[in-house]
């Protein structure tokens, strides 16, 4: 418990560092240009796949288990849509996403505490942790809703193609992605999002800021990262939901 | 000038510096010597505020490190230049970048003139044409050149230098040392060196500090030095049995 407090109290400490104007502004946006690529761009491949797999897997067992005559067919894109847009696009997404781009921070930094990059931005009269850490929180709360809402797309096509082999026509399917939509579901879809994109850019940072020693607790603070980085967005997922749509 | 005053630092219950006071001087390369644990890096780290202390005054020219404001403690470190163990340079950047950084940062320079300097600081440090290069490319010598080269890229006032020849051949060695006490003096800085090594010892030894189980033990030059009566030291500098039998 002392331990969590210790951390709970080193993380507020950090972000309170982090949250300062840049000393140079044409530097910052460089960072930023750089976050961006990293953050966003690189995670679209990924993004993109995964989406589009489960998106085919969730009609097709949806389809599967919807085999009575009793329930109308547009049922499956309406279950795939709901799914997706609610729970698979917003939490585990960003749940993937903390184990991708999570621990490349926390490395990235960390690789740099531990060959005293970050000592010699301090020298220089840099804050370091304005530097380094809050592009990345202002990129990941930018990109990540565009990647959730590509993600979502890219789910929905998937569950198309998906359906193709089960016998559900392309406008029941359709018809069941346009029904009883409730555009609520996408404003919680995307606030789920932005917390996330905060707690796994914050979390992230702070491991790999604070590491200490070398290759080896490198290792060490990119797994804490990933790991805290999860609990913290289920804690958080439940929250949220018992908040938004309870 | 850097003056310490009664600095004293612990890592939980371990006293790591004890009452430590001394006088580095402008113009000259103030080596601080000791064994591996005697509390040279601590120090060094806790000149300019990398580590927190626990007791103690840093004077840069009268000016209190520890008890300055955040924005002027910034100011202060922008008349350093510090060159650290492993080089410390930016990964991701390449040479010029690495030293363009500084001036980047911190003036208002077209690009041009930014270029300028570098390429000065470069030829200073003898690294002409090593503008594109990665650090991943360098050796160690021509890293810890880079690294002067960054360091001094701003003019600072005050250069600090963490072991700079550790993990170089005795002639590079000498080369970085060397070139260490030239820009000392072509600038009029205060310089502090922080090493183990004997050869930069009797190299560029001007005025030396030797630290004992975080205290400071003796200080002198290094013509003093080979006289002394201090056991501890005696130990440490002739402890080869080539510097011994060259004492005999």
């Amino acid at each position: 418990m002392k331990k969590l407090l210790q951390h709970l109290g080193n993380y507020l400490i950090l972000l309170n560092k982090v949250f300062s104007f840049p000393e140079k502004r044409s530097v910052f946006v460089q960072q930023l240009n750089i976050e961006f690529k990293k953050i966003g761009i690189d995670s679209i491949g990924i993004v993109t796949i995964i989406s589009f797999f489960i998106g085919a897997v969730v009609s097709i067992q949806t389809a599967y288990n919807f085999e009575s005559p009793l329930y109308p067919k547009y049922l499956i894109g309406f279950a795939t849509r709901e799914s997706l847009i609610l729970e698979f696009c917003p939490t585990m997404l960003c749940l993937i996403l903390a184990g991708k781009i999570g621990s490349n921070m926390a490395s990235e930094i960390g690789s740099m505490r531990v060959s005293e990059q970050i000592d010699a931005l301090e020298i220089m009269g840099v804050n370091s942790a304005t530097f380094l850490i809050l592009p990345k929180i202002i990129a990941s709360l930018i990109f990540f809703p565009c990647l959730i809402i590509l993600s979502i797309s890219i789910g929905l096509i998937g569950g198309w193609v998906g359906c193709q082999n089960t016998g559900i026509t392309t406008a029941s399917y359709l018809y069941g992605i346009k029904i009883d939509f409730n555009p609520f579901y996408i404003t919680y879809c995307l606030i789920k999002t932005t917390v996330f994109a905060f707690i796994i850019s914050s979390v992230s940072s702070y491991f790999g800021y604070y590491t200490k020693g070398g290759a080896l607790e490198v290792g060490t603070s990119s797994t804490r990262a990933v790991v805290y980085s999860s609990i913290i967005i289920l804690l958080f997922n439940f929250l949220l939901t018992d908040l938004l749509l309870a | 000038m850097i003056e310490i005053k009664q600095i004293s630092k612990s890592f939980a219950e371990n006293l790591v510096l004890d009452n430590v006071s001394y006088l580095f001087e402008r113009g000259k390369t103030n080596l601080i010597i000791g064994e591996s644990g005697s509390g040279k890096t601590t120090l060094l780290r806790s000149l300019i505020g990398l580590n927190k202390i626990d007791s103690g005054q840093v004077l840069f020219d009268g000016r209190d490190f520890h008890n300055l404001k955040i924005k002027d403690k910034r100011k202060l470190r922008q008349e350093i230049g510090m060159l650290f163990q492993k080089g410390a340079l930016y990964d991701y950047m390449t040479v010029e970048e690495n030293i363009l950084f500084p001036l980047t940062m911190f003036t208002n320079q077209g690009n041009e003139e930014k270029i300028e300097r570098v390429n000065e600081c470069l030829k200073r440090v003898n690294l002409t044409n090593s503008n594109k290069l990665l650090p991943s490319e360098l050796s160690g010598g021509m890293t810890k050149r880079v690294s002067i080269a960054r360091a001094i890229v701003m003019n600072p006032k005050y250069l600090l230098c963490d072991e700079p020849n550790s993990g170089l051949d005795p002639k590079t060695a000498i080369i970085i040392d060397n070139l260490i006490q030239e820009i000392t003096i072509e600038n009029n800085i205060t310089t502090i060196v922080n090493t183990h090594d004997m050869n930069s010892v009797m190299e560029i030894g001007e005025r030396i500090a030797y630290l004992y189980k975080g205290k400071l033990s003796w200080h002198g030059t290094k013509e003093e030095l080979i006289n002394t009566k201090n056991k501890e030291l005696n130990d440490f500098v002739f402890a080869s049995k080539l510097f011994k039998r060259l004492k005999k």
